[in-house]
């Protein structure tokens, strides 16, 4: 019994000394995800700060690299942005009321279904193959913002779809009964009981899946989006550049001074980024309890 | 009389908003069929783009002699089209995120779910979810301008391009996937095999390891084929930092280049239609089109297959 009971205990003290090693080490390889972002802000913020002035939002991009601005960059980012929001928001919702509302359980809905999320997968330059092949080579687009929208707008797509269809499910059963049993038809219990408890989820979705859509470069470099723009786009058809691109035109550059515009570059499009991620989050804080 | 008939009127009003609502109720589902199935025409777009024009290329360029050549030298004479070199820097790439990121991103699971207090996982996972929004031209930028100087400490003869730094970097990038979808799926184990196994005088640790991973396998796994896959195409931390030296090597101090970072190099120029190099970039496109699909197909079978239901 004694003996029993000892060796118990140099067991269960063994097992607790390794219980405790590993929650260090646990511990500390969770840090290394956060000393990984915190090592990169330090780096980009000691590397660009200096270079943020109001030149960088006035002067276009230049061969010299103290008179190198974004205004080209920025404003082809803004207006790409605004254009593939609209378009993106209406195919996708489009799309998620129809697989959610409409479609039923059948095998050809499964199919679409699973065809969606392998797209979430596929990466992002084939839908830049794809959008040299078809827009800009196919139909004949060109270089130009267009393709770009169109490209950006595929690419997203899916995500948008999947992030809706998720709010969609989120709609209680019961506000469809209560509109169904008001008299109201399918697309009046949609657009008017469903929807309206949908939209901030929908909307958080959508500009999470377009700040995603902003930070990507590869796509836009294949279909050919200009790294020397010294003007800025009048209609769809103006060939257009926007900021990742020019931050990776400043990063491929060997002078020092380049790489300092780089990283300044880069904060301007972390704080856009940031902006759009705490309009997402409050949205969705804001309205996720009226539901 | 007149005064009791809103009753008439209303019904009235009813029949007419009906038909108009019938015709709606005949046109939008169509319409938003129509947005639906704009994801297959995309998937259809891509398989016949990538197909036609590869297809063109291997009428010059024999798919053996693509598959299995281990020079890949497009543009300069003589011109030699074997992809190993870059499906090979890929792989390097890919492994040097994997071994980096698997570990890490399983512990980091472990202690978010098993160890942390709710206050250390409030502040942790949404730290987590911003890595995992990070543009990856800004990685490219820290993993040149932060990694890459701090390993030529480590290996004073390593270049500026390289593939270990870009491969690090990767795998920081798909670290947050890794963790974040392992731990959904560890925090799906329900609480009473939890329970059970302390009740028997189990640590932390062997609940963790003996109980909630075995159950939560299937999400583990198929998380790791995703960051794989993600991995695989990722393409501006590579074309940044580790070069355009297409080369079979292992060694990851050399400068290699991947099948991502050969079409944006390639595309860079204004390739005209037609010609060869123009085709290079819809047959390495087809192959990373192909290597990632499969890879998507296995980790929704692996998630799907091995699920344990409880």
């Amino acid at each position: 019994m004694e003996q029993l009971n000892l060796g118990d205990s140099k067991g269960i003290n063994r097992r607790r000394r390794s219980d405790q090693t590993l929650h260090i080490i646990f511990l500390a390889c969770t840090s290394i995800g956060i000393l990984a972002l915190m090592a990169l802000i330090v780096t980009i913020v000691t590397d660009g700060i200096f270079r943020l002035s109001p030149d960088l939002f006035t002067n276009y991009p230049s061969r010299i690299a103290d008179k190198a601005g974004l205004k080209s960059p920025i404003v082809g980012t803004i207006y790409l942005l605004l254009l593939m929001a609209p378009l993106s928001f209406i195919l996708g919702v489009g799309a998620a009321i129809f697989l959610e509302e409409y479609a039923g359980r059948s095998r050809w809905v499964r199919l679409i279904q699973l065809n969606i999320s392998t797209l979430a997968g596929v990466p992002s330059i084939i839908y830049g193959i794809l959008g040299l092949a078809i827009f800009v080579r196919g139909m004949n687009l060109g270089r130009s913002l267009l393709s770009g929208v169109l490209t950006m707008t595929l690419l997203v797509l899916p995500i948008i779809i999947v992030a809706a269809q998720e709010a969609l499910r989120a709609v209680p059963k019961n506000r469809r009964d209560a509109s169904y049993a008001l008299g109201a038809t399918k697309w009046q219990t949609v657009s008017s009981a469903v929807l309206p408890s949908a939209i901030p989820g929908i909307m958080t979705g959508v500009i999470l899946a377009l700040s995603r859509a902003i930070g990507e470069t590869a796509p836009l470099i294949m279909i050919g989006a200009l790294t020397y723009v010294a003007f800025l786009p009048e209609n769809l058809l103006d060939s257009f550049t926007v900021m990742p691109i020019q931050i990776f035109n400043w990063i491929s550059r060997p002078s020092e001074a380049f790489h300092e515009l780089a990283a300044s570059g880069i904060i301007l499009l972390l704080i856009m980024l940031f902006i759009m991620n705490i309009i997402a989050v409050w949205i969705r804080n804001k309205y996720s309890k009226n539901i | 009389m007149n005064k009791t008939s809103p009753v008439a009127v209303n019904t009235k009003s009813m029949t007419f908003r009906r038909s108009k609502t019938r015709i709606s109720d005949k046109i939008i589902p169509i319409l938003l069929g129509l947005c639906a199935l704009l994801s297959v025409f995309t998937t259809i777009g891509i398989v016949y783009t990538l197909l036609q024009e590869s297809v063109i290329f291997f009428k010059e360029v024999p798919v053996w002699s693509f598959l299995t050549g281990t020079t890949w030298s497009p543009i300069l004479p003589p011109k030699e089209f074997g992809v190993l070199p870059l499906l090979g820097g890929t792989l390097l790439i890919t492994g040097i995120a994997i071994l980096f990121a698997v570990p890490i991103g399983l512990a980091c699971a472990i202690y978010l779910n098993e160890y942390a207090p709710a206050r250390v996982r409030g502040v942790v996972k949404p730290v987590l979810e911003v890595l995992a929004g990070v543009p990856t031209i800004v990685y490219g930028y820290f993993a040149l301008e932060t990694v890459t100087p701090f390993l030529q400490k480590i290996f004073p003869n390593m270049g500026i391009f390289n593939a270990l730094s870009a491969g690090i970097v990767v795998g920081i990038m798909v670290l947050p996937m890794i963790s974040s979808l392992s731990e959904d799926a560890m925090r799906a184990v329900p609480k009473s095999l939890r329970h059970g196994a302390y009740a028997l005088g189990a640590t932390r640790f062997e609940v963790a390891l003996k109980i909630v991973l075995p159950a939560a396998l299937s999400g583990v796994v198929s998380s790791f084929v995703l960051a794989f896959s993600r991995a695989i195409g990722e393409t501006m931390i590579v074309t940044v930092a580790a070069g355009a030296t297409p080369q079979l090597t292992l060694n990851p101090l050399e400068s290699i280049q991947t099948m991502t970072s050969y079409i944006v190099q390639v595309s860079m120029g204004d390739v005209p239609r037609g010609t060869i190099e123009y085709g290079t970039i819809f047959a390495v496109g087809l192959t990373l089109f192909v290597i990632t699909f499969l890879l998507n197909i296995l980790a929704q079978w692996v998630a799907r297959r091995f699920r344990e239901e409880y």
